[in-house]
């Protein structure tokens, strides 16, 4: 009796802790339940937490949180990045940055960036992931395979793919030689073409990503219940359609999650690629290499420093309404996963 | 292609030995495969071509195999000096995430104190602040503490940026360790700090593991804050060592594949010693 007791308490402490989600309702330190409950902690204890958070919450604190703040302060000077800033300019380096075509643009392709790898990547992976699910020989192997391009740097697949791409590159050769010429195209200079090119190496480098956590969801359902529905004469079509998919709906939910948020903050790829300057002529710019253009190459500090907050809001906008409109139907407790 | 032909090839032997599966789903996954590594099999191959080779026919095969590339890129010293500083940067940033990961999803796990519940939502916050965001202040501290152009002022940095995500895997590890076991434990005299040496470290492991892959590949990879850190060559870890290699030598394509395919070479080779880890840990971790 005593043992059930206290284990059905411990499971709900744990269970208050595991459904906190991020930026959500922060878990208030659980009140004294029952036997378990430790009212007062000795000191021992406090110098055990003292020793063993400190040096985490300083290096967080200092290489984090103070950054983010100071990124915040720094938004409201004009500052060349020498001395402490002095000169306030309120918000004007925010009405700045909107009023300048060059910012909207690069937010419109991280908007088109954001849509397309949802619809690309999304309908793609999950094909992929049911396929690959189905029996076969070397499944490890081509799990294995499929992941590599998300392993390499994007140094390297943006090295790589540049020198492939360029007009008297690779890939027009490859086309000209199988009957293809007429599909040869400036991939990376044509602004008609630029964008496309680039969602399609996000989707080789990443799809992998969402493949394998796809295949992942989809080894979580139980087979039971696509016998059950195939003796009940469901198709396979079927059976995808009204149990696997809904079932693998948290996962999906959660991969597109990432993904946006990974496709707000795009960089790595485009800069490479593209470098600093020719990214906003060519149409794939994002607001973080506007951002670093603008402000470190630039020597606007301040300036840099306001595109980043307007990053930042952009993200923490479009990541709580996800949250609060696509997430809360998960019980699995959002992006924190505290899996218990 | 080479990679048809050899992809065939191991098609036909699937389907003679399998008794199941349908010849469609090995023809799509072939295809997949295909795609995912043709690039990867151009930057390899292409370095064993020489520039006339690839002006002629940028997607040709090597005729003759030339491996003076590949010599000259691993007879210089720029290529081991950026694996080295990589090496430790990524293995710094590993060990120091692991320890105060660790450390503190012990305490939040297991010790009840006011605070406990608001320290956790702290590190689970960090996770929504990237380091594109950070980047300049993240710059401007460094450079004021002195930091500028060392390995230590990207290790630190990114130790703190990955914190939350050692947290938030990590504690649900620890929490998960029967309290019977810490009973025991201190029956038998084992104190607080002993339990979590003799039993939390072992215990975790798989945890620990996860978390170690994740970071250490991140660490490898990662552009931006080398970039805006790492100013003098000497220090250059091997993402920016590509990029430099790339513009400098940018007539000499071939050398630069060379490079390039070397420089993936020791993620690949951690990839695949590790892959069954990092593959269960992501989906593990993301999934909750």
């Amino acid at each position: 009796m005593f043992d059930t007791d206290r284990e059905s308490v411990q499971l709900v402490e744990n269970r208050s802790v595991g459904l906190t989600t991020v930026g959500g309702d922060a878990p208030v330190a659980s009140p004294p339940t029952g036997r378990r409950a430790r009212k007062g902690i000795g000191w021992p204890a406090r110098l055990e937490i003292a020793l063993m958070t400190g040096p985490t919450l300083i290096v967080f604190l200092s290489f984090v949180i103070f950054p983010v703040a100071m990124a915040a302060y720094y938004g409201f000077f004009s500052w060349q990045g020498y001395g402490p800033p002095t000169e306030f300019v309120g918000l004007r380096n925010y009405v700045l940055i909107f009023q300048d075509g060059t910012f909207v643009d690069a937010l419109q392709h991280n908007a088109v960036i954001v849509v397309l790898s949802l619809v690309i990547q999304g309908p793609a992976a999950v094909l992929l992931a049911l396929l690959l699910n189905r029996k076969m020989r070397g499944q490890t192997l081509i799990r294995v395979l499929v992941f590599i391009p998300y392993v390499i740097s994007e140094v390297v697949v943006g090295t790589g793919w540049s020198l492939m791409l360029q007009g008297s590159g690779a890939v027009n050769s490859f086309l000209q030689s199988v009957g293809l010429g007429w599909l040869q195209n400036e991939w990376l200079s044509d602004p008609e073409t630029a964008i496309w090119t680039l969602m399609g190496i996000l989707t080789w480098k990443y799809i992998g990503f969402a493949v394998i956590l796809f295949l992942a969801g989809l080894q979580g359902i139980p087979d039971e219940l696509m016998e059950a529905a195939a003796i009940d004469g469901a198709s396979y079509w079927q059976i995808q359609r009204r149990i696997t998919l809904p079932l693998l709906g948290p996962t999906i939910r959660i991969w597109a999650f990432l993904s946006m948020i990974g496709a707000l903050q795009l960089f790595d790829l485009v800069y490479i690629i593209w470098g600093q300057y020719v990214a906003s002529t060519a149409g794939t710019s994002t607001m973080a290499t506007y951002m670093v253009a603008n402000g470190r190459i630039a020597g606007e500090y301040g300036y840099g420093n306001a595109v980043a907050v307007v990053l930042f809001f952009i993200s923490l906008v479009a990541a709580l309404l996800y949250q609060r409109f696509v997430l809360r139907r998960d019980t699995e407790g959002a992006i924190t996963g505290g899996r218990i | 292609m080479a990679a048809t032909a050899v992809a065939a090839r191991r098609a036909t032997r699937a389907s003679r030995k399998a008794a199941w599966g349908s010849p469609g789903v090995y023809f799509v996954a072939l295809l997949l495969i295909g795609a995912m590594l043709a690039p990867i099999v151009y930057i390899v191959i292409g370095g064993f071509r020489t520039n006339a080779q690839i002006t002629t026919d940028p997607a040709g095969w090597p005729s003759p195999w030339q491996f003076g590339n590949y010599l000259d890129v691993l007879t210089g010293d720029v290529f081991w000096r950026q694996v080295v500083n990589s090496s430790i940067v990524a293995g710094c940033t590993t060990a120091g995430v692991v320890t105060l990961g660790l450390m503190t999803s012990y305490i939040l796990a297991r010790y009840r104190f006011r605070g406990r519940g608001a320290m956790y939502s702290l590190f689970a916050a960090g996770l929504m602040f990237p380091l594109t965001v950070a980047i300049t202040p993240l710059y401007i501290l460094v450079r004021t503490l002195g930091l500028m152009n060392t390995l230590p002022g990207v290790i630190l940095p990114q130790i703190g940026f990955a914190i939350p995500m050692t947290i938030i895997i990590l504690v649900p590890f620890v929490r998960a360790i029967p309290n019977e076991i810490q009973e025991a434990a201190s029956m038998d005299g084992c104190s607080r700090l002993g339990f979590f040496w003799r039993m939390v470290l072992p215990l975790s492991r798989p945890g620990v593991i996860t978390v170690a892959i994740l970071t250490f590949i991140t660490s490898w990879n990662s552009y931006l804050l080398p970039l805006f850190i790492l100013n003098r060559e000497d220090t250059f870890t091997l993402p920016l060592g590509v990029q430099a290699f790339a513009s400098q030598y940018s007539v000499d394509t071939a050398k630069v594949l060379a490079f390039t395919s070397l420089s993936m070479l020791p993620a690949l080779l951690f990839f695949s010693l590790f892959q069954r880890r990092i593959v269960g840990g992501l989906t593990g971790a993301v999934k909750g």
